[in-house]
């Protein structure tokens, strides 16, 4: 019973916090530094996101060569600013992750 | 662009990730399983929470007998940094009758945004889109019914799978995919850098606060580095 009264809640606190600023659009006129941040918001979200997951290893920062998740990272980072394609940037990402596990 | 076109965008955008989320949804539901959540609960918990870390914190909550207040404040911590894509798609959604909001609300994820956003946002020569919610709703859709079919196979399958295979890689290049191509000014390089740092010096935090404080001390430092310049 209480496994399910524990995901009702969480689940109505998650839709909660998702539909914050959707339903307050419109009805509030927001301050300008705050509309200004918007932009930043996909880069720098998706950043946070992202980073952690090729540096931090077991609770760890690991910049050395033995942590292929990062150097395969950092290659389709370049690729991806050189080309801006989708499938080129994950498809030499993954290459790149496998080859340096073997090496 | 018509509805259909901008729904099957936004289900294309979001096929590359699911190959990222699907190992996840799996573990997902192996964890679940083994923390004593019943089959049936932790199947519907990806329908009724809908939010794949903090499923994740919720089982090992639950399997750790945790009290109820405490794992619904680690929940709503662990997923506040929706607030900052509900701030970045209200001015898109404006106008929208209260259902349409109610469902993309609802299926406002990481994922779901992260693969809709480089087709939002405004740029040279487009116009704003008008079709946003539909390219909203195609990505939302793709990556919901990919998390219920990868729990469903955890749950059903169990711990039988190859963990190995590293497929969960996926997720972190197809998010460096997105964002690389989006970062087109110093401000933007700035906020990406800013971000990335203090996410990775922030890490050990509990409940995944370091990415949110990280995510605004980018905006801040973007900002910042723009107003200088006007």
């Amino acid at each position: 019973m209480s496994i399910w009264v524990l995901m009702g809640v969480c689940g109505v606190v998650t839709f909660l916090i998702r539909y914050s600023f959707i339903a307050a659009e419109g009805h509030y006129q927001p301050p300008n530094w705050f509309v200004r941040l918007l932009p930043f918001v996909p880069v720098a979200a998706l950043t946070a996101l992202t980073v952690p997951d090729l540096v931090v290893v077991d609770g760890a920062i690991a910049l050395g060569s033995g942590n292929s998740r990062l150097w395969a990272g950092v290659i389709a980072i370049g690729v991806a600013a050189l080309w801006r394609n989708a499938v080129l940037t994950i498809g030499v990402g993954f290459m790149a992750f496998y080859l340096l596990q073997r090496v | 662009m018509s509805p259909r076109h901008a729904f099957l965008l936004g289900l294309r955008s979001v096929l590359p990730l699911l190959l990222g989320v699907a190992p996840f949804g799996v573990i997902y539901g192996v964890i679940a399983l083994q923390s004593g959540i019943p089959a049936l609960a932790a199947m519907l918990m990806s329908s009724i929470v809908f939010a794949g870390s903090a499923q994740f914190l919720l089982a090992q909550l639950v399997g750790a007998g945790a009290p109820m207040l405490l794992s619904v404040g680690a929940v709503g911590l662990i997923n506040l940094r929706h607030a900052l894509y509900s701030a970045s798609v209200a001015p898109l959604l404006a106008r929208l009758p209260r259902r349409w909001k109610l469902l993309l609300a609802y299926l406002l994820t990481d994922e779901a945004y992260a693969a809709a956003i480089p087709h939002l946002l405004p740029a040279p020569g487009k116009p704003v889109v008008a079709m946003a919610h539909w390219i909203l709703f195609g990505s939302g859709f793709g990556l919901w019914a990919g998390w219920q079919v990868s729990t469903l196979v955890g749950v059903v399958v169990g711990a039988q799978l190859p963990a190995g295979l590293g497929l969960d890689f996926a997720l972190p290049l197809t998010f460096i995919a997105i964002v690389v191509p989006m970062i087109r000014s110093r401000a933007l390089l700035a906020a990406a850098l800013a971000a990335g740092v203090a996410a990775v010096l922030l890490a050990a935090l509990p409940y995944k606060l370091g990415l949110f404080v990280a995510a605004l001390a980018g905006l801040l430092v973007g900002a910042a580095l723009t107003e200088r310049r006007t």
